[in-house]
């Protein structure tokens, strides 16, 4: 938790018009560390993480990659520096295999053609680093369950050597047993030393696996919390802000302050 | 083999079962083949399953227009002997060439998801351009020749234009263009109406031409047949090198087998009339190039992702846009060639070039040839096969001496028909592909 963050946002704001979406946000986020982004439908989750990657910049705000500023107005931007996202809705085309999608984009080649060898070679050995087990890499992607589907758009992020990596949402609509595969993923990202964003709505996921929880509401920090030190209440709590009284303000002053 | 077949009944009960309960304990120790996947089992009865397999999960592929060909050649065969006659199959093998260029630029924009309607116009377009600058106004035949695909290409880009950075559906697009290409054909025919072509040039040649020497059609069947299986067989030997799952010696023996008795069959068809047609082999070699393009370039591999989710491929960081103008140039730079085979065989640009049901065939064909409507499923050979059952329909039809009303409502049958395979095979993938 000492080194230097991969990414720190100081201050960040934007609006879409007449809406303040995003007011004065902090973010930070280090190596080997989960840092789960919480808060309710339109609490500026999405718009903080396209800031992130690029998509919708932010209008205010310190952007700092490693300590260093950096400006990101493109996806490309992001890429650059090495952020990966991994959207709710899966970027995957259902009609090319497993190979196909992973290096959708960026394609080995071998004398002009595709060196389709090489790059199953490579899919096999990441998805075996990364412990995903797939049927085959030769199946349509569309043949796959909701579970491996999400862990082949995960492992697809990994091709980029990214430091960071922000999932949005990964186990939305995944059963028990693949949810338990993607959190397990996520876990080994962090082995690995990447930093890494998890969005969610589900508690149990956050308890699972994240190191801290920061929440937004309505568009404001809402305290950042260790979760080996939080209860689930009360992190639902500043989620909600059903407590949003003078004591709890204080409370999340402090928590503020601190960092 | 018919053991093979009579048991496979019995056999394909039991062994799922047996399937299961070896490989349960097997995955505890050894992880690396994922027992959920369907293993192919050795030898002719695993060919066997897997083919029946494939079948019940709607990947049909070119079987239904495989089968459509035979049962057509056979009608036409019991109606009249000379349909399967060497002379009638070599014309065939020359009538099919110019409309199935047009439809491997159609299977492009196929792939994408998307509909080239103009095809038709552009290609009479591509004739007339071709006849009034090499006969009317003298230039040479090569020039004129590129002048005219080059017009094709400019006005699939403009098409591609509209459609990718405008944002104009591609249907009203390219139907725009159906008229405006061909109110610009008859410009440029304005004032001499038919143009005959020079018999001895270049484009006149490309369908006259026969290699009559026999060593041309068998030659080329070998070429064919060593090039495939050779690659097969290197393909296999890097893939057992870098430890991924090879096809087996077997497999390849068989595949390449297969082709060279097609290969053969068809040389010594050409070569009992005039030998290997000039046109065949321009057609053929188109099919390899794009073929290779399609499904060994990222080239191809982008035209793909595009088909099967557009969103997709853009946040894989593709160029959506120029994907699409590239695709729809390449369909109207096909459809200029097809035109100048056309217009090459009857000799002449007309008036009447491009109309009628040129269009309607050439998307027709690859449809027909198992190319998806709904993007992302097909190949070019699909142009081949689709030209070959609707070319055969035509010419079966003209052997018997019957109208042309008969052969439209046969063909927009066999057309229905094809959609129909296509649409049912999809709601069969959708409910099989997602376990």
């Amino acid at each position: 938790m000492s080194a230097t963050p991969v990414l720190a946002l100081r201050g960040i704001s934007k609006r879409f018009g007449a809406v303040q979406a995003l007011t004065d946000v902090d973010l930070e986020v280090r190596p080997g560390e989960v840092v789960a982004l919480v808060g309710d439908n339109g609490a500026g989750k999405s718009t903080l993480v396209k800031a992130i990657a690029g998509v919708g910049p932010a209008d205010e705000g310190e952007f700092l990659w490693e300590g260093k500023p950096a400006k990101v107005e493109r996806p490309h931007d992001a890429q650059e520096l090495g952020v990966a996202t991994v959207y709710q809705d899966l970027a995957l085309c259902d009609n090319l295999d497993v190979v196909g999608n992973l290096f959708l984009g960026r394609e080995i080649n071998r004398v002009g053609v595709l060196d389709e060898v090489e790059m199953e070679r490579r899919s096999r050995e990441l998805l075996q680093t990364l412990s995903i087990r797939i049927p085959s890499v030769r199946i349509p992607v569309a043949s796959l369950s909701g579970g491996q589907r999400q862990t082949v758009a995960i492992a697809r992020s990994m091709l980029g050597d990214p430091k960071l990596v922000i999932l949005d949402e990964p186990t939305a609509a995944l059963g028990v047993e693949q949810t338990a595969q993607v959190l397990d993923l996520v876990e080994r990202l962090r082995e690995r030393g990447l930093a890494v964003i998890l969005i969610s709505h589900n508690m149990a996921d956050v308890k699972a696996v994240a190191d801290r929880v920061a929440v937004l509401r309505l568009g404001r920090n809402n305290g950042v919390f260790d979760v080996a030190g939080t209860s689930q209440e009360e992190i639902i709590s500043a989620i909600t802000g059903a407590t949003d009284n003078a004591v709890t303000r204080r409370t999340a002053r402090k928590a503020e302050g601190k960092q | 083999m018919s053991t093979e077949l009579s048991r496979s009944p019995e056999d394909g009960g039991s062994t799922p079962a047996a399937e299961t309960a070896t490989a349960a304990p097997a995955a505890g120790a050894v992880t690396a083949v994922d027992p959920r996947l369907l293993v192919r089992e050795q030898g002719f009865k695993g060919y066997l399953t897997e083919f029946v397999r494939r079948m019940r999960s709607g990947e049909l592929g070119s079987v239904p227009v495989v089968v459509g060909l035979i049962v057509i050649w056979a009608i036409f065969q019991s109606l009249d002997s000379a349909f399967l006659s060497a002379q009638n199959l070599s014309n065939l093998s020359v009538y099919i060439v110019g409309t199935g260029l047009i439809s491997v630029g159609i299977v492009f924009v196929l792939l994408l998801g998307e509909i080239d309607l103009s095809v038709g116009s552009v290609s009479g377009l591509a004739g007339a351009v071709f006849a009034v600058l090499a006969v009317n106004n003298g230039m040479a035949e090569w020039l004129a020749l590129l002048l005219a695909l080059a017009t094709g290409a400019a006005a699939g880009a403009v098409h591609g234009f509209f459609f990718a950075r405008i944002g104009v559906p591609a249907f009203v697009v390219t139907l725009a263009g159906l008229l405006a290409w061909n109110g610009l054909m008859l410009q440029v025919l304005d004032s001499t109406g038919t143009i005959n072509l020079d018999d001895e040039g270049l484009v006149a040649t490309l369908t006259s031409h026969y290699f009559s020497d026999v060593a041309a059609a068998y030659g080329l069947a070998a070429v064919a047949v060593l090039v495939f299986g050779g690659a097969q067989l290197l393909d296999a030997r890097r893939r057992q090198a870098a430890g991924v799952p090879f096809r087996p010696l077997a497999e390849i023996a068989l595949r390449t087998g297969v082709l060279a008795v097609f290969a053969f069959a068809a040389a010594y068809t050409l070569n009992q009339y005039r030998g290997l047609p000039l046109a065949l082999l321009v057609f053929l070699a188109v099919l390899v190039l794009f073929d290779l393009l399609l499904r060994r370039t990222g080239y191809g591999r982008k035209v793909f992702a595009l088909g099967g989710s557009t969103e997709a491929a853009r946040r894989a960081g593709i160029n959506v846009a120029a994907i699409r103008i590239s695709v729809f140039t390449l369909a109207g730079t096909m459809a200029a060639f097809g035109g100048l085979m056309i217009a090459s065989r009857i000799s002449a640009a007309n008036q009447g070039a491009g109309s009628g049901n040129l269009l309607m065939e050439a998307i027709a064909a690859a449809v027909i040839g198992g190319t998806s409507l709904f993007g992302g499923r097909g190949n070019v050979w699909s142009a081949l096969l689709g030209m070959l059952v609707i070319g055969s329909i035509a010419n079966g039809l003209a052997l018997l001496g019957s109208p042309a009303h008969l052969q439209y409502m046969i063909t927009g049958g066999v057309l229905l028909a094809a959609v129909v395979i296509d649409s049912v095979s999809r709601r069969t993938q959708k409910s099989a592909g997602r376990t």
